[in-house]
């Protein structure tokens, strides 16, 4: 009985992250428009945008090989992986320990590395110059979100993500740290960046010398071109997930808990979205996107204060 | 002793790779020969791999089997001794030595001069097995030298090449000089009394001053052949110099028994573990990886890529050492078994990955005569199979879930989360710092390793070589596929791996990781699972599940129409291949961001005037301040006394007779004073 709970729940949290990853999109650009005094699409377009994309032809480049073809369900199913391991609603999921937080790490780096190989498959420059820039921006972000873990680690003795929630959540034992704050600012820029957000990139540009992203994904169309763009949602959701589980670990339920507590850990992780969505918006608008090598200096920022974080542990833990 | 001993059936195979070797100058020349020859290797690296793995799995801690042969030299004679760490060695050196002879079998066809690599190959493998085997410091500095010469005389194999001469020059002045480095750190270690036995050697007690002058001296004689910064020149030069088997060779395997070499001198024989040297370890680890792979991601020759990347992976296996060593300083024998574990975990892995990797760039030197990627491209048209097991090797080496290099990595970023209950001051600093450089090495190989694979097999051909390139013959396709399988198996089933490691950690640290084996689902569990676990099995088996269920979904639910089109390219889409990206122009951003400072790189753009038709061209500098501040110095400063002492070759022989009876004179002098 308690395996089948137990089932059900880490099935309802890859089909809640699913479901809700476009929402999340939707809602940025919602909000975005109306800061900008603009109506917006509707919530619901990603939705309508994939279900096109899904019904619509693929058009494949002439020399495409089957690795082009193939890497898209690689990367969603990598991302899908992933987000699924990240403690949204609930702590202590079933197969939880598959895998910690450096493994995340790594398996969103695996997506990234078969999106850069696509991104090279057809032989356009535009393909050349996402894929060159975006192993540039990852060189730079790997390392910094691996400090920013080890941060976390040295808090709460663990990398496990479900620990982690735990012991951040426990009354009393983490408090107020420096280092816990140089950590969230650091992990903010790392997820400005892994997402292809301004002002790194923008994910609304198209035919601009600037793009990341954008370039790479440039051949895909149609139920391959869905995939990619419901994985760089998925993608967006993991690491606003991952802040709200470490940073504002309220309400998660323990996996065995009741129907009833999990509802309210559901109700939890939807506000928590909102309001990072909302301060994800807000950011957006405020700032102007960057040329691609002021990128490093940024991301060097990330990277110094992610050391900085860990070694005030290493001296102290009481940091 | 019995017959059936493990070291005496190595040492049969041993003799048998001699008498292959022996065999070989005299059937090179047929066509049959090279088969017979690489035959014979693999049956014999097969059996040694055999009998060692026996051993490693039967979990031996008690009584390692030994052996005396009555040879070399007379009051010594040639010790030999089987013993965990020797056995996990020669699994790793077999393994590499027994694909690299069955992908010789095919590749071999194709030698233009196999008179010069057929002798040397089976003495070359012969002379790894006798250094790990070895158990006095007079046997393994002879098989040390030996093993160093014959891959010497493979890197001279195509001599009239025009870099071959050069790389081969440097390495062997190279490796006469790390063979030196571990002639003077035997002699130290033996002390006064001539004590070359290991036993002797182990049983010993060595001062603070001694130890250190050892330590410094290993890792000039087995740093200087794995590849450590800033002793690596050579390496980069003569490892891609080989045929491509040897080239595999070199740097799967060579490496490895380098690694052996320094693991068997300061862990077993010194017994060092001091927080200083731990220090300098990890430094030079650190040191090491970031540099290799940032001189790897600026290459344009295929294996000159993979060479350097060695250099890398040699830095991390020094790392996860360092921390060994450091651990283990302060007691904490869970740490530094966890941190060995790691390094050796990584041993193995390397070699198996790298040797893919060589396999794979000898595959396409094959199958159209380049190395240059800038005159390859979209090969994985015309080679599919040879292009999927590269890539396999690919994200194997770029620490990527669920293959095995992820795992020993992972296991390297647990062991660095152990470092804050160290007391010393200096690795607590040092530590979180050295594992932010392993996971900027782990990035930047990620990119080193999209651009390799991506520049050599995907985009449009951009040579008529390329585009003719046809799929090579079918054992070095097994040889690649069979390590392909084994990079996938030793991801996804971790648990077993390290289990068999436990007797050479306990071995070498009288500890060992907790027992994988009772885990569920084989999850590698380094310390507690609350604390930290992976599985790989399960990773991989989520992901091919998403990915299955993905495809029914998208085939069942989505339109199935497809159509072929000419790229679109933002509309502008334009027929050259030179157009692409290629090599240098893919690492352009980080030679942008790294490049300025460590290589002093610097581009210049030479534009013609308006209305001149020529094209305008981009140069691209870059220098190895390694070789410019420390040998350019040293190469100027021994040439300068050769052209000062050179006047002494033309002296009269009344002159000559004076100044040895000069010499003579100044001798006594010395020797009387001295009393």
């Amino acid at each position: 009985m308690a395996v089948i709970h137990d089932l059900a729940v880490q099935g309802a949290q890859m089909l809640v992250i699913l479901l809700l990853a476009p929402l999340l999109t939707g809602f940025i650009r919602k909000v975005k428009a109306r800061l900008l005094r603009r109506r917006g699409p509707p919530l619901l377009q990603p939705y309508l945008d994939l279900l096109r994309l899904l019904r619509k032809e693929v058009v494949l480049a002439e020399n495409a090989s089957w690795l082009f073809r193939v890497t898209p369900y690689l990367i969603f199913a990598a991302t899908w992986v992933a987000a699924a391991l990240v403690p949204t609603f609930a702590t202590g999921l079933m197969f939880s320990w598959a895998a910690d937080l450096i493994a995340i790490i790594a398996l969103l780096g695996s997506a990234r590395f078969f999106l850069a190989l696509a991104g090279m498959d057809v032989g356009t420059s535009f393909g050349g110059i996402g894929s060159s820039r975006e192993v540039m921006i990852a060189s730079l972000a790997e390392p910094a979100m691996i400090l920013i873990v080890f941060t976390l680690a040295l808090v709460a003795g663990a990398t496990q993500l479900s620990t982690v929630a735990e012991v951040m959540a426990a009354p009393g034992v983490v408090g107020l740290r420096v280092s816990l704050g140089l950590a969230l600012i650091a992990l903010v820029m790392v997820a400005i960046a892994e997402n292809a957000r301004i002002p790194v990139d923008n994910p609304a540009t198209h035919l601009e010398l600037t793009m990341v992203h954008e370039a790479m994904v440039l051949e895909y169309s149609g139920r391959h071109l869905a995939l990619i763009e419901l994985a760089a949602a998925l993608k967006l959701l993991l690491y606003l997930s991952l802040i709200a589980c470490v940073f504002v670990p309220w309400r998660l339920a323990p996996a065995e808990a009741d129907t009833g507590a999990l509802a309210i850990g559901v109700a939890a992780y939807v506000a928590k979205l909102a309001i990072g969505g909302f301060l994800l918006a807000v950011f957006e608008t405020a700032i102007a996107k960057m040329r691609v090598f002021r990128v490093p200096e940024f991301l060097g920022a990330a990277l110094m204060l992610g050391l900085l974080a860990a070694l005030l542990l290493f001296v102290s833990r009481s940091f | 002793m019995t017959l059936a001993s493990p070291p005496v059936i190595v040492l049969w195979c041993v003799a048998a790779l001699l008498i292959a070797a022996g065999l070989a100058i005299a059937v090179s020349r047929s066509s049959a020969g090279t088969r017979i020859v690489y035959g014979a290797s693999f049956a014999a690296s097969l059996a040694v791999l055999v009998t060692a793995l026996t051993y490693l799995l039967a979990a031996p801690i008690l009584a390692p089997p030994a052996l005396v042969l009555p040879l070399g030299l007379p009051w010594i004679g040639a010790h030999f001794r089987m013993d965990a760490l020797a056995s996990f060695f020669l699994v790793v050196v077999n393994l590499g030595g027994a694909a690299a002879s069955f992908y010789g079998i095919g590749y071999g066809a194709h030698e233009t001069a196999p008179h010069r690599v057929l002798p040397f190959f089976p003495a070359f493998l012969a002379g790894m097995n006798l250094v790990v085997l070895a158990n006095d410091a007079f046997t393994f500095l002879i098989s040390w030298e030996f093993m160093s010469l014959g891959s010497w005389a493979l890197v001279m194999a195509h001599h009239r090449e025009s870099d071959n001469a050069r790389a081969g020059y440097i390495y062997l002045v190279m490796a006469s000089f790390g063979t030196l480095a571990l002639l003077l750190a035997f002699g130290l270690l033996a002390g006064p009394d001539g004590g070359y036995g290991f036993a002797a050697i182990r049983d010993d007690s060595h001062t603070t001053v001694i130890a250190a002058f050892v330590l410094g001296l290993v890792l000039l004689g087995a740093g200087s052949k794995s590849g450590i910064v800033p002793l690596h020149v050579w390496l980069p030069l003569a490892h891609p110099a080989a045929p491509s088997h040897v080239s595999a060779l070199m740097s799967g395997v060579m490496t490895k028994v380098a690694i052996y070499g320094f693991v068997r001198i300061v862990f077993d024989l010194l017994g060092l573990s001091t927080w200083w040297a731990s220090m300098i370890v990890l430094a030079l680890g650190g040191l090491t990886a970031v540099l290799g792979v940032l001189y790897a991601l600026m290459q344009q020759d295929l294996k000159r890529l993979l060479a350097y990347s060695t250099v890398e992976n040699i830095g991390i296996i020094y790392i996860g050492l360092g921390l060994a060593l450091g651990f283990q300083a302060s007691g904490m024998g869970w740490a530094s078994s966890l941190a060995l574990t790691a390094a050796l975990f990584h041993v193995l892995n390397h070699s198996l990955f790298k040797s893919l990797l060589f396999f794979g760039a000898g595959a396409v030197l094959t199958a159209t005569g380049e190395r240059d990627m800038d005159r390859l491209g979209g090969l994985i048209r015309r080679m599919p199979a040879t292009s999927f097991a590269f890539l396999v090797g690919c994200v194997a080496i770029s620490a990527l879930p669920p293959l095995n290099g992820f795992v020993s990595e992972w296991l390297m970023f647990q062991a660095v989360l152990q470092s804050p209950l160290l007391p010393e001051w200096g690795l607590k600093v040092l530590i979180p710092a050295v594992g932010g450089l392993l996971a900027l090495s782990a990035a930047l190989a990620a990119a080193c390793f999209v651009k390799a694979f991506g520049v050599t097999f995907l985009g449009r051909p951009r040579t008529p070589a390329a585009e003719n390139a046809h799929e090579v013959d079918r054992f070095s396709l097994i040889a690649m596929f069979v390590f392909a399988a084994l990079c996938l198996l030793a991801g996804i089933l971790s648990g077993p791996i390290i289990d068999s490691l436990a007797p050479v950690t306990h071995m070498l640290l009288g500890d060992r990781m907790p027992v994988q084996d009772a885990v569920r689902w084989m999850t590698v569990v380094p310390i507690a699972e609350s604390r930290s676990s992976y599985n790989g099995l399960l990773v991989f088996l989520f992901i091919a599940a998403s990915a299955s269920i993905t495809v029914v979904a998208i085939h069942r639910l989505a339109s199935h129409a497809l159509r072929r089109g000419p790229a679109w390219d933002c509309g502008f889409p334009e027929a050259n291949p030179a157009t692409q990206y290629s090599a240098g122009s893919f690492a352009q951003p980080i030679r942008r961001v790294f490049g300025t400072l460590l290589f002093r790189a610097r581009e210049r753009v030479e534009m013609p005037p308006p209305g001149d038709t020529r094209p305008a061209r981009l140069h691209v500098e870059l220098r190895d301040l390694v070789w410019d501040t420390l040998y350019a110095p040293i190469a100027v400063a021994v040439g300068f006394a050769a052209e000062r002492l050179n006047h002494l070759q033309f002296l009269t022989i009344r002159r000559y007779l004076s100044l040895v009876f000069l010499a003579l004179v100044v001798l006594l002098l010395v020797l009387a004073l001295w009393q």
